[in-house]
């Protein structure tokens, strides 16, 4: 049932990427538990908006969890407590009135804070664009039913699939590592047949440029599993290290 | 000025090859020297960005997001149509074409739809080459499922994210000519101007949305890419983001307006909760294959769904309709849903939303089986609403979904002004009054991958590949005009909010010219519209400055746009006499309340022409030829 609650938030302002930032009280009253996350900042934006100052930046698009431009640090944890949310997904029922609530934008090196709580995620389109495809011509497919795939192949490839490239998993890591969403893209197309005749050369060059831009090196601390909006299984990273041993031998 | 559709003579289904075969084509050597710009990267605009880089154009590629793959076409769900015939149910090219047709009914090109159903089959075997990971079956071929308006299985699917997954795919061969060096991406990036020269598109003007500068770039093409315009509605299933400034700036520079009355209401959204509401959340209409729509026979009825016997359960759908039931196109179900609440009849605290039921599909193919096909969208209607629908019936309401209307194009998906193409939804060009489900990932990457890569041809081999520059007289003038623009919203430094005058857009909106409309309500809004609009840059308060990020800032741009199109809107249904597919005019109806086309007086295309700053746009109409089709009152009785 709606109810509302007040809440004290301490957003990261932060006006470009080279000034200083710091993190500044607001206090939100009369909250609906039926709003979402974003919707409360939205509010909030208005407010501060009629008072002549400058509303929070925060990316969002689609809301609706799919599109992966949302992305808030809540409490030390990448899009909030609930499992399997993004930000524009979480609603405000999962807070307590009075709460205090930290909002933070991602940190990594490889994603540079543009304004506020909004950052550059443009090092994940460099890494798909270093081998992150099939490479196959427009017009040039076969018959979509010549390629035949175990369903449960296909299943898997479409579990990891699945990941919308918001970054929870960089934010999370304590490396800053990108493995998870590397690895994702790598499983995906690996267990697909037609993925299978690039796997080598793909595995090797996106693992070049994720550490080009930057990311840190995986050690296995499942961080990015556990924030993981799409929940991608650790096995992708797994999968993402045979991949580049079968490579190697090659 | 005259339209002329391009539509190749000939027999229907042999159009697209004889015209393909007249096409000019460009020197492969000299396609290098050919620039097209490419604004927006969703289905349409990443599928022909990535082909026409292949055939070895210079593309560039903007979108306003801060990566391409984020485009909105990512949020459909439910899947894509085809005429594969896989599970032998006699659906063949044809079949997709008429009941496309006649989906849209009957205000739709015969030879544009028909190409698209045409090409329908290239799309799916593109993107299982692309690593798509769609739906199989035990033995490893590609799944179906069936969609509104349709009695055969033709759908693909890939979950409920097929739009996520078709969008990946495309955005993977655009990244890879990113790799090749053919495209370079322009993320963060706003058009706010089309430059014609001589009458040519020749060029944009967009705001880089970090720095705040205005950067220039030319071009032997333009192509519009950038999706509808629902969000007029302020309320819509639309991403925040998605917006018509493109498109609208392009009609003031000389592109005509096609059909904008022609929104789609989706049935099957959650219900709005209160006015913080951002925006929609739709559900996907492949729900309606198991799902039963139902309302309480008895008014004002609060009892808990579960406790209501079957034989006090109204299952319009299936009592209107018995041969399509649930499964009727989105303007029916929607309007029906209309209807009932109207009557009183609607459930949850509003009163504004109808049950979709899943029970007994549960109960006859397990819960298990359930999950499987909708897990993910049954998940993400328990985080909005804090309900389970495995346990309780969904509650939804009808949204603003799709617009069918959008830039005129002819048959090579060129508009009025020579150079300038629009693909995918910007375009009015294949759904007449009403999309049938699935078919909209079906036109995005027909016109990307199949269309745009050849007709576009012919056009730049008449163009000479000379050398660009961003000095002209058109260049300078759009960019001066963008400039007092961006400096106007700032200057203003009024009480009001962006969102509030947004809200107020969209109650008029919804109230005059949605699902149904009628003279006086067209007319209320035709002196409202400008009244607000008024409002607007007397009163609007943008903060912040122009020299950095500034939502508020991009948000109003796109507002002040919304309230010119919403105008003109309405000023297009008023002149639309009849109803048609989701444009319902209450006037005009037959007995049992469905829909009256006029055919007589209103088959054609309503092309408006933009004729300056507080003018009247002028009424072109293409007439609608029928050579193959019988048109018939559209019955799913
Ligand atoms: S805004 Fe699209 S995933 Fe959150």
């Amino acid at each position: 049932m709606e109810k509302t609650i007040n809440l004290k938030l301490k957003i990261w302002r932060q006006s470009a990427p080279d000034a200083k930032g710091e993190l500044v009280s607001y206090d939100v009253k009369d909250v609906s538990t039926e709003m979402s996350f974003l919707e409360m900042l939205d509010v909030l934006n208005e407010d501060l908006t009629k008072k002549g100052e400058e509303p929070v930046e925060f990316d969002s698009d689609c809301r609706e969890g799919i599109c992966g431009t949302c992305g808030i640090v809540i409490n030390g944890i990448p899009h909030g407590q609930e499992k399997a949310t993004t930000v524009c997904q979480l609603h405000m029922r999962h807070f307590k009135d009075g709460e205090t609530v930290l909002l933070e934008p991602w940190r990594a090196k490889a994603f540079p804070v543009i304004k506020d709580l909004v950052v550059d995620r443009s090092a994940f389109d460099r890494i798909i664009s270093a081998g992150g495809y099939i490479s196959t011509k427009t017009g040039s497919a076969p018959d979509a039913n010549i390629i035949a795939v175990p369903k449960p192949d296909a299943e898997l490839a479409m579990d990891m699939a699945a990941c919308i490239g918001c970054g929870a998993c960089v934010a999370a890591c304590p490396n800053a590592s990108a493995s998870l969403f590397v690895g994702a893209k790598i499983s995906q197309l690996s267990l697909l047949p037609q993925g299978r005749i690039e796997a080598a050369t793909r595995v090797q060059n996106m693992v070049a440029q994720m550490d080009a831009e930057l990311f840190g090196a995986c050690t296995n601390i499942q961080e990015c599993e556990a924030v993981c909006p799409k929940e991608i299984s650790i096995s992708a990273i797994a999968r993402m290290r045979r991949e580049y041993v079968k490579a190697a031998f090659k | 000025m005259t339209l002329d559709s391009k539509i190749p003579a000939g027999p229907l289904a042999q159009k697209w090859d004889a015209h393909k075969a007249a096409i000019k084509l460009v020197n492969p050597k000299n396609k290098r020297k050919y620039t097209v710009l490419i604004v927006g990267t969703g289905l349409a605009g990443a599928s022909a960005a990535a082909s026409l880089a292949e055939l070895g154009y210079h593309v560039k590629s903007f979108c306003i997001q801060d990566s391409p793959r984020r485009a909105h076409s990512i949020a459909a769900q439910g899947g894509i149509n085809a005429a594969k015939n896989y599970p032998n149910d006699n659906d063949s090219i044809w079949r997709l074409f008429y009941d496309t047709i006649k989906g849209g009914d009957y205000r739709s090109r015969e030879a544009n739809v028909y190409r698209l159903a045409q090409v329908s089959n290239n799309i799916i075997d593109q993107a299982t080459a692309q690593g798509v990971p769609f739906a199989r079956e035990y033995g490893g071929n590609l799944a179906n499922r069936s969609f509104g308006g349709a009695q055969v299985s033709r759908t693909f699917y890939a979950r409920g994210q097929t739009g996520q997954q078709l969008l990946l795919g495309a955005y993977s061969a655009l990244m890879r000519q990113v790799d090749a060096g053919m495209v370079e991406i322009f993320s963060r990036r706003e058009m706010l101007d089309l430059v014609v020269e001589d009458g040519h598109a020749r060029g944009i003007v967009v705001r880089n949305l970090v720095t705040g500068e205005l950067e220039s770039y030319a071009g032997h093409a333009v192509v519009l890419a950038t999706g509808g315009y629902g969000n007029v509605f302020y309320l819509s299933t639309n991403a925040v983001n998605s917006n018509a400034t493109a498109a609208w700036r392009s009609h003031k520079r000389g592109a005509m307006y096609a059909n904008p009355c022609y929104t789609q209401i989706h049935p099957t959204c959650i219900p709005v909760s209160g006015d913080h509401q951002s925006k929609l959340t739709l559900m996907s209409e492949s729900l309606r294959n198991d799902g039963r729509v139902w309302v309480p026979r008895k008014k004002g009825d609060k009892r808990p769904p579960a406790e209501i016997p079957d034989e006090e359960r109204y299952y319009y759908l299936e009592e209107r309709y018995p041969s399509f039931g649930n499964l009727v196109p989105r303007d029916v179900a929607s309007r029906n849903a209309k209807q009932v609440c109207d009557e009183g009849l609607g459930v949850g605290t509003t009163g504004l939303a109808v049950y979709l039921d899943f029970a007994d599909a549960i109960r006859e193919f397990g819960e298990q089986t359930i999950r499987e096909r909708y897990g993910n969208l049954f998940d993400m209607y328990e985080k909005i609403t804090d309900e389970n629908p495995y346990k309780v019936p969904m509650r939804i309401y009808p949204a603003v979904h799709y617009t069918m209307g959008g830039l005129w194009v002819d048959y090579n998906l060129m508009s009025t002004i020579p150079g300038l193409y629009v693909a995918g939804e910007a375009n009015f060009s294949d759904h007449g009054a009403n999309r049938l489900g699935a078919s909209a990932l079906m036109q995005g990457l027909a016109d990307g991958y199949f269309v745009l890569p050849y007709t576009i041809n012919d056009y730049l081999a008449g163009v000479k590949a000379d050398k660009l520059h961003t000095e002209s007289d058109a260049f300078k003038e759009a960019r001066n005009a963008v400039t007092e623009r961006v400096n106007k919203l700032l200057a203003v430094k009024g009480k009001k909010t962006v969102r509030e005058i947004h809200r107020e857009l969209g109650h008029i909106m919804w109230n005059y010219v949605g699902m149904a409309r009628n003279k006086e309500g067209l007319e209320k809004a035709l002196q409202e519209i400008p009244k607000l609009r008024e409002e607007f840059w007397s009163n609007i308060n943008v903060t912040g400055s122009d020299k950095n990020l500034n939502k508020a800032l991009e948000q109003a741009g796109r507002l002040a746009d919304y309230l010119e199109l919403g105008e003109l809107m309405a000023r297009d249904a008023l002149n639309r006499e009849e109803s048609c597919g989701g444009h319902f005019r209450e006037e005009s109806q037959t007995e049992e309340g469905e829909a009256k086309r006029n055919d007589e007086e209103f088959s054609y295309v309503a092309a408006w022409e933009y004729l300056g700053e507080d003018k009247i746009q002028a009424l072109h109409k293409e007439e609608l030829v029928f050579e193959n089709v019988k048109l018939t009152q559209r019955s799913y009785k």
